[in-house]
């Protein structure tokens, strides 16, 4: 790495900010370290091995639904500690601690600029493709909008590095794992720095690889490695419209920089096809990063994968990676109408969708990440009608409330394992019907897991109602005035299509209040259903796990402080604090949706439409809590089977049945049939391979009839010879 | 050339043409025969009036080392084989090939034929006619017959000519090698 | 007379050819080779009137190279004779691999 950077001009280049190429860098070089550590570990055969995990897992935890949850066991305590374990301890949370440091220092200096800091500082380490009419160099764009994202993987990573030093000691690949999520860190902040699509393209295939290995981090057991598998082969699908729309963008804009693009965006015609074509394929490829519908089946198989990667990767990080997508490209979703009414319509489906399977669902850890699922359609919702700031700032919270609950839920496995654990028992150890009353044995994970509950249900004064309410109000006040209302989408008006969202989402906010209520009577209330002998065991994580889910409940709590609407007038504290911040970066961009006018409602429809959405979400608890009876719970052993919808909703409408026989068995038949009978076997091998084989024969064969051996046969030949090459002279 | 006399011409064209008619009717006769005794015979024909022609063109050095090597020589030999392995018997069959044979053989003759007497047109256009000035007495008398042949051979191609010894030694042993009759212990 | 030698020689050329095309004997073949020489040697002798005595000098070397030829070439058909009994170009294809 250069430290004499050329001098952009730009004011940041004299600040900390120079060390922008750091932020990614240090985690790069976490994960060399840990890497090499790993790398002796596997060398040397013996408790260090990685695959005696498998062994160990195999010998002590049954797995009845054989989707491998029971992986998440980390108490073994008969398995000695990794030898560098606590070397690994120090590089990986440390690296992300470095690199928060860096990040908050920068963003200081971001904010002492103030208003000088409206345009993004690029800073250009070399030329990467330089190509004839394209090139494109690795560099890194430092703005408002990175800086928030920088802030969250950072910060948010430093804390869920930590819980994994105690959620993953006793793990034989222990420095294996940390390795993996530097790797990711690295590819995450590339990501979200780079300045380019392509370079923002290397780290979305990046974080889909870690988040590839991640998910099979016990790859021993065939469902996790299946698991791992479908995330890769989905998100493939979804790299494809993300390819399709940097080629459109090269072919037609000639440019695949951010600044370019969103300058080059500005001169191409409102709602027209190419801006239309781009943004949608863009979309694809948020769809299949951030599991949208039809794309969201990988998201809850990605749950067999440790539970602190779920945090990270699966609920605060790689899958907001859409969301980031669309609102970086925000210039080019706001040239096109119909994109954005698109990607609105599909959040808000996939919210009601996910939030439904939501109800039914038995795994803790299922449970959240269709609640993740149905998040992302709400952060998708936002960006969607234009409304960047409110769909980033739901990320943010997001990310605190749902990493918070992602390591409670972490925290109440290690507890369940432990104590399944010390009796030798095989219960899944994940199943909500095998707790109940948890909050007697862990009383801070209990208060924590609450905070965050009420955060994601929308209930003031939690992060998550702040950043809930400014989308759906958004969608509201689009309704009138902006260019999605004036749209058309499918033939129908876009006012009408806001109101089926503006519908849609609040059904889905219901529905989250009374799944995650649900969650948690189940698990931490009523009496407990783990076993007599398995009660005694039950106990809270130790610190270094809890420290950080304290960090996280305390941001849960006030993370709407980011951004109070504009309602509270700044009786609580600045108000609108993220929108004035991410102002120079999607500011246009959303002034173009509502055709410049300030996007406020009047005072009484806000407080009207934040009431709607306290009284929904409030009713929502209420209704889980009067309805569903935890004391007549059944643990899983002894639950009868479930009926109707129940069932079908248990069995997420059957949707991953329905794609096995409509998209994977047929691909998998045509591939069998077509492409490996008919075009491997029958084209390739045996008209190209054997015929060409077989067409040298027959040359060959004619050839060694033309060489009989008779003198005379050869003369002939000659003179006809010689009469060709004199003819071909003499009729010049 | 020497002679002034006004049939000179005349009398060198007859020659010229009678030595020219004799030999394509030698040559033909020769392809013809079915014995290769008659056939070496007609063939030493041809090399005879061939050595006539010579003569005429002023190569009289060629024209006797044709007699002596070729006819004397060359021609000798073949016919020895030819004796030594007692062929030409009457009763043999003939070794001519069949009427399809001798017929495209003929047509590809004159295609070939005529290709190189196109060729030779288009090649040579205005320069057959003989520049006078070479082969003037002068000339002839000032290098004689041999004497340019002689400078082009030991000077100009004096390496060509050393290797023509070496290749005539390996002929020798090399036709001494495979001549000769393979006794009982070396055979294979 | 150049004109009329060198159209002899090519006559004489084909004649040999289509001698080796007719013709199955090996040493009828062989002299066919000899005739063909003999007419390339005509357009040599005639073309050295017109561009000096190097035309001559080939011809002697010709005559050198038809001299080895004829010696190495007739001891090769004794030999073949010696083994097959024939000297018929149509029961001889040692040549075939």
């Amino acid at each position: 790495m250069q430290t004499e950077l050329p001098h952009t001009g730009h004011p940041l280049a004299d600040s900390v900010a120079r060390f922008v190429w750091l932020l990614p860098a240090l985690p790069l070089l976490g994960f060399a370290l840990n890497g090499i550590l790993a790398l002796r570990a596997a060398a040397t055969p013996g408790p260090a091995d990685p695959t005696a995990a498998s062994h160990d897992a195999h010998a002590h935890v049954a797995h009845p639904s054989g989707d491998g949850h029971g992986h998440d066991d980390a108490a073994g305590h008969h398995v000695a500690r990794h030898p560098s374990a606590s070397l690994v301890s120090l590089i990986g949370p440390g690296v992300l601690a470095l690199t928060f440091g860096l990040a908050v220092a920068i963003l200081f200096a971001m904010r002492d600029l103030g208003d000088a800091m409206h345009a993004p500082y690029v800073q250009t380490l070399f030329a990467w493709m330089p190509t004839g009419s394209l090139s494109v160099d690795v560099a890194f764009q430092l703005d408002q909008l990175s800086m928030v994202m920088v802030l969250i993987i950072s910060g948010v990573g430093f804390l869920i590095h930590l819980f994994s030093v105690g959620y993953m000691q006793d793990d034989p690949g222990y420095p294996r794992y940390f390795a993996y999520l530097n790797l990711f860190v690295f590819f995450m902040l590339l990501l979200v720095l780079g300045a380019s699509y392509p370079l923002m393209f290397v780290g979305w295939e990046g974080v889909g690889l870690c988040s590839y290995l991640l998910i099979g981090f016990w790859f021993s057991e065939k469902a996790n490695a299946d698991a791992g598998k479908k995330a890769f082969i989905v998100n493939r699908i979804g790299d494809f419209g993300f390819l399709v729309a940097m080629f459109l963008m090269f072919a037609n804009l000639a440019t695949l920089s951010f600044d370019g693009v969103g300058t080059a965006a500005l001169e191409l015609p409102m709602g027209g096809t190419l801006a239309t074509a781009i943004c949608l394929f863009l979309f694809l490829g948020a769809v299949g990063k951030s599991a949208q519908i039809p794309l969201y089946v990988w998201l809850p198989d990605a749950m067999a994968g440790p539970t602190p990667v779920s945090a990270l990767i699966h609920a605060a990080t790689m899958v907001t990676a859409g969301v980031y997508l669309v609102a970086r490209s925000a210039t080019l979703f706001s040239m096109a109408p119909v994109a954005q009414l698109t990607v609105a319509v599909i959040g808000a489906l996939t919210a009601v969708l996910a939030a439904t399977i939501g109800l039914k669902q038995w795994d803790i850890k299922k449970v959240l990440a269709y609640s993740t699922v149905s998040q992302l359609g709400y952060m998708f919702v936002g960006v969607g009608v234009g409304a960047y700031t409110a769909g980033v700032f739901h990320l943010m919270t997001h990310a605190f409330f749902k990493a918070l609950l992602f390591l409670g839920s972490g925290s109440v496995i290690y507890a369940m394992h432990q104590a399944y654990h010390a009796t030798h028992n095989h219960e899944d150890a994940q199943d909500m019907r095998n707790m109940g009353g948890l909050r007697r044995h862990m009383p801070v994970t209990f208060g924590l897991m609450w905070i965050a509950t009420l955060a994601i249900a929308g209930i003031p004064p939690f992060a998550g109602f702040f950043s809930k309410d400014e989308i759906l109000s958004s969608v509201f006040a689009r309704t009138h005035g902006s260019t999605l209302a004036d749209a058309s989408w499918l033939g129908i008006p876009g006012s009408a299509v806001l109101y089926g969202v503006y519908a849609l989402g609040l059904a889905a906010a219901l529905m989250t209040a009374i799944y995650m209520t649900r969650m948690m009577l189940y698990t931490f209330h009523g009496p407990n259903r783990t076993g007599e002998l398995e009660r005694g065991h039950l106990k809270e994580a130790p610190w270094i796990m809890t420290g950080p889910l304290v960090v996280l409940g305390l941001l849960s709590l006030v993370g709407g402080w980011f951004n109070l609407p504009a309602i509270t007038g700044g009786a609580l504290g600045p108000d609108e604090a993220l929108h004035h911040w991410l102002e120079p970066v999607v500011g246009a961009s959303t002034a173009i949706v509502t055709n410049g006018e300030a996007a406020h409602l009047s005072h009484g429809t806000e407080l009207a439409l934040i009431g709607a959405a306290v009284l929904i979400a409030a009713a929502g608890i209420a209704i889980a809590v009067f309805r569903l009876k935890p004391a007549d719970l059944k643990p899983a052993k002894d639950a009868p089977a479930e009926q109707g919808l129940e069932k079908t909703l248990l069995n997420k409408w059957y949707v991953d049945e329905a794609y096995d026989k409509a998209v994977v068995r047929p691909t998998l038949g045509i591939s069998r049939i077509v492409l490996w009978k008919g075009v491997d076997t029958g084209l390739i091998d045996g008209l190209f391979v054997n015929g060409t084989g077989l067409l040298m024969r027959a040359f060959g064969w004619l050839g060694s009839q033309l060489q009989s051996g008779r003198v005379g046969t050869y003369a002939w030949a000659l003179l006809l010879g010689a009469i060709a090459v004199l003819s071909a002279f003499s009729f010049r | 050339m020497t002679m002034g006399n006004q049939f000179y011409p005349l009398l060198y064209g007859f020659t010229f043409y009678f030595f020219g008619l004799v030999a394509v009717a030698s040559a033909v006769l020769f392809v013809t025969r079915k014995s290769p005794v008659a056939a070496a015979l007609w063939l030493v024909n041809v090399m005879f009036c061939l050595a006539a022609l010579y003569i005429m063109l002023d190569a009289q050095f060629v024209g006797a080392i044709q007699v002596l090597v070729y006819a004397g020589a060359i021609m000798v030999v073949f016919v020895f084989v030819v004796m030594l392995l007692n062929l030409g018997h009457p009763s043999e069959l003939s070794d001519i090939r069949g009427k399809a044979g001798r017929i495209i053989a003929g047509v590809l003759g004159l295609a070939l034929l005529a290709e190189v007497m196109v060729l030779a047109r288009s090649q040579f256009p205005a320069q057959l006619t003989l520049p006078a000035a070479v082969t003037t007495d002068a000339a002839l008398g000032t290098a004689g017959i041999i004497g340019p042949i002689a400078a082009s051979l030991f000077r100009q191609y004096l390496l060509a000519f050393e290797l023509t010894s070496i290749l005539l030694l390996t002929a020798i042993i090399g036709a001494v090698v495979i001549g000769k009759k393979r006794g009982p212990t070396d055979a294979g | 007379m150049l004109a009329e030698s060198l159209a002899l020689s090519a006559l004489l050329f084909t004649i040999g050819v289509v001698g080796v095309l007719t013709r199955r004997n090996a040493i009828i073949i062989f002299m066919c080779v000899e005739l063909m020489l003999n007419a390339v040697n005509l357009s040599f002798v005639a073309l050295s009137r017109l561009y000096g005595a190097t035309g001559q000098v080939f011809v002697i070397f010709v005559m050198t190279v038809a001299a080895a030829e004829a010696a190495v070439g007739l001891a090769i058909i004794i030999a073949i004779f010696r083994h097959r009994r024939s000297v018929n170009l149509e029961d001889i294809n040692l040549l075939k691999g």
